[in-house]
């Protein structure tokens, strides 16, 4: 370990500098957006009654579940001991970090009174799961900072293995909060499940590798540093083995609920006639996010393709958490089981929705807010490797 | 809850109002003064009769109109703490229609979720929203499987004194707690039983003198979900 | 020397702070709840307080209640606590403390009890 030399990135090149101002000006306009939705109400967006959760929380939560995934390259080095991936921990912790801030900024800045967020702070309901997660994620900063300093201070490093499994441990039960806040939603049929819990803990080994596998692509290439074909042939093999494991509990659910007879209707809504959810499902979440990303990993293979993969991950994981979030509100709740419903409230229809600018922006903010402070970190602290090139990874 | 368990709560609070110093049964019928708190001993609740409810929407225009609740012309977004509800049986064709609101949960779940305990039960069972401390983050919404309440999704005016109400927080029904206080009837419940069917009655569910007490013991009466064992404090008949 | 600059500048302070103080008429009643110190000094504690004892509890006291205040301290001209001149109001910009009741609350004085003498 003490053989690999870090450092930070340059930061003096104009691409430097055109990158970070390109992400300042996603971030400018998620909080230009964030501002008007709360001068002018949520009825300038998308959500509505039935739809209360709409794109600002499609991004948050997919940046949440990447976060606590992102740290899985710095756990599978310090908790499962796989010397190969030491050189990538520190990324990995940074990532970790930085993901889960943007995605808690798009989640506080939705809120109907943001500037309540000291009430968030100072009252809390502890039956309340989303509670529970306010704790679980400042926590995942201190813990994650803590795992940081010890790979960062020389004196610190013989600590690091067991700051990894506090971190490790830390983030499997933050990822079940997340799962559980759908989960435990015994009113709604296409939450209420104990699988969303593991679901999302595997949504999130898939999604953040696959941020952390551009990102480290990116980095290394604009910072003029090598990076071994071998460590990226293994990070693809984890990518597809992830991957697969997300279909797999896809598929479970699924089934389970298609053997189900009361879940028969909400199983055609998703698989069948759904309109825009069913295109998703299949198109974005099965091929693209699932299917094109193995065949490219394990049929096609390289490092073009790795980096598609990647991309496909985060397509098709987007179009998961959004089939997930807003096709499960979309869903009419079942409150007269047997009976065809209608009223001035919209029981009985699957709700309209269709996200808007400020969403998206808001959203889009939050994933420019994540890699700014990326970028900003790579540049202060020395977080990547010199090198990565395949011989001297393995020799360290 | 099954009739016997109701009789022995009954026979509990009025034994408990008995035995509790400067209590006497006959105060649960009456007014609260306004230096008193809500109770545990009682339980308000509603009991609509749909075989009686006919296709008017007296009760959701008293309602609005009571708690000043107005629409700015947008379905989706506009807040509607009642609202009539049509059912027609998928395979018989059967038709009713009833009024639906909050149903004053025992255990309500957007109880359970709220991080903030901004939505809470008061003792006396009504389910409410603490706008004070409610963040607007619709978290109880998701969890409501009635679908009642509603996020005030733009600035509202013009509020009635004892209803206030404001962008960004989620609002619902609340029994007409401002009236409830008084000793007076629902809103909707009085608009009923003036101008509609007269098919909704309001009560202490807890107070074996009360007629509502009298008719869920020996009427037949349901839960909307009652696979979910929330116990509500609105029941149906001929549903 | 420093000593008559600082008198004057205190003096000139002063008259310009009572030309911005606040200018609001109290509209009715002989005297508020409390005394008219412990009102300026404690008027949110006692808000608060009344606050969560009505809301979560059901007391419906109406001494320290927001609504007593509004219906006394209205302006007889707009019916209001907010506006230029309002009580509320005026107090709160002077002070630049900003207060979100009216966001909910209703800052007029309700016509049924405004009958009342």
């Amino acid at each position: 370990m003490a053989s690999i030399q870090y450092r930070e990135i340059d930061g003096r090149s104009g691409g430097f500098y055109v990158l970070l101002g390109a992400l300042g000006v996603l971030v400018l306009a998620g909080l230009a957006a964030a501002w008007t939705m709360e001068h002018q109400g949520h009825h300038i967006t998308g959500m509505s009654n039935r739809i209360v959760w709409g794109t600002p929380h499609v991004f948050a939560v997919f940046l949440i579940v990447a976060a606590s995934g992102a740290l899985n390259v710095a756990s599978i080095a310090s908790v499962f001991g796989r010397e190969l991936y030491k050189p990538l921990a520190r990324l990995s912790g940074l990532l970790a970090v930085t993901l889960l801030a943007g995605g808690l900024a798009v989640l506080v800045l939705d809120l109907g009174r943001p500037d309540r967020l000291i009430v968030a702070m100072t009252h809390y309901n502890f039956k309340s799961i989303f509670a529970w997660n306010i704790f679980l994620y400042t926590g995942f900063f201190a813990v994650v900072a803590l795992y940081l300093w010890t790979m960062f201070e020389r004196r610190m490093n013989g600590y690091t293995q067991r700051a990894g499994v506090l971190a490790f441990l830390w983030r499997l039960i933050l990822t079940t909060g997340t799962g559980s806040i759908f989960g435990f939603l015994v009113a709604r049929e296409p939450y209420d499940s104990a699988l969303l819990a593991p679901l999302f803990i595997v949504m999130s080994f898939s999604f953040g590798l696959a941020i952390f596998v551009l990102v480290l692509m990116a980095a290394c290439r604009w910072s003029g540093r090598p990076l071994g074909d071998a460590l990226l042939a293994r990070l693809g093999n984890l990518l597809g083995v992830f991957v697969a494991a997300v279909l797999y509990f896809v598929a479970v659910h699924h089934l389970t609920n298609l053997y189900l007879a009361r879940q028969l209707e909400l199983e055609r809504f998703l698989l069948l006639d759904g309109g825009v959810y069913t295109v998703l499902f299949w198109i974005g979440q099965i091929l693209v996010g699932s299917i094109v990303p193995l065949v490219l990993v394990y049929a096609v293979r390289g490092r073009a393709a790795l980096a598609a993969a990647a991309a496909c991950v985060i397509a098709g994981g987007l179009a998961q958490v959004y089939v997930i979030i807003i096709g499960g509100q979309a869903y009419p709740q079942q409150i007269f089981p047997g009976k065809d419903v209608s009223s001035t409230f919209f029981d009985g229809v699957i709700a309209s929705y269709s996200p808007s600018l400020p969403e998206i922006a808001l959203g889009v903010g939050g994933v420019g807010l994540a890699l700014a402070l990326t970028v900003l970190g790579l540049r202060v602290l020395p977080f990547l490797p010199r090198s990565l090139a395949d011989g001297e990874a393995a020799a360290a | 809850m099954n009739p016997e368990r109701r009789q022995l709560l009954g026979w509990g609070a009025a034994a408990a109002a008995a035995l509790a110093p400067g209590f006497r049964l006959i105060e649960l019928a009456q007014a609260r003064s306004p230096q008193e708190a809500a109770s545990v001993l009682q339980r308000w609740g509603l009991l609509i009769d749909i075989t009686k409810c006919v296709d008017c929407d007296v009760c959701v225009t008293a309602c609005h109109e009571e708690n000043g609740v107005t629409g700015q012309g947008r379905p989706a977004t506009d807040a509607q703490w009642i609202r009539k509800v049509n059912l027609r049986d998928k395979r018989t064709g059967y038709a009713q229609t009833l009024p639906l609101m909050c149903q004053h949960c025992e255990h309500p779940p957007c109880v359970d979720v709220c991080p903030t305990g901004a939505s809470f039960k008061r003792d006396d069972g009504i389910v409410l929203v603490d706008k004070h401390t409610c963040i607007g983050c619709r978290y109880c919404v998701l969890a409501c499987p009635y679908g009642a309440r509603s996020f005030v999704h733009e600035a509202v005016s013009g509020q009635k004194a004892d209803v206030p109400r404001g962008k960004g927080t989620v609002e619902s029904c609340t029994l007409c707690v401002h009236r409830v206080d008084r000793a007076e009837t629902p809103a909707c419940v009085e608009a009923c039983n003036r101008d509609g069917g007269k098919a909704m009655a309001f009560g202490d569910l807890n107070d074996a003198s009360a007629e509502i007490h009298r008719r869920l013991r020996s009427e037949p009466s349901s839960q909307v979900r009652a696979d979910l064992a929330l116990n509500t404090g609105v029941r149906y008949q001929g549903l | 020397m420093t000593r008559i600059a600082a008198g004057i500048i205190a003096a000139l302070l002063t008259v310009a702070a009572q030309a911005d103080a606040p200018k609001f008429k109290i509209e009715r009643g002989e005297a508020c709840v409390a005394p008219t110190g412990e009102m300026r000094r404690d008027h949110m504690n006692l808000l608060l307080h009344q606050r969560d004892r009505t809301l979560r509890q059901g007391f419906r006291e109406t001494r320290f209640s927001l609504k007593n205040c509004v219906d006394c301290h209205a302006s007889r001209a707009t019916g209001s606590v907010l506006g230029k001149e309002g009580f509320c109001s005026s107090c709160h910009e002077y002070a630049a403390v900003s207060i979100d009741c009216f966001e909910c609350h209703s800052p007029q004085r309700q016509a049924r009890t405004a009958a009342r003498p």
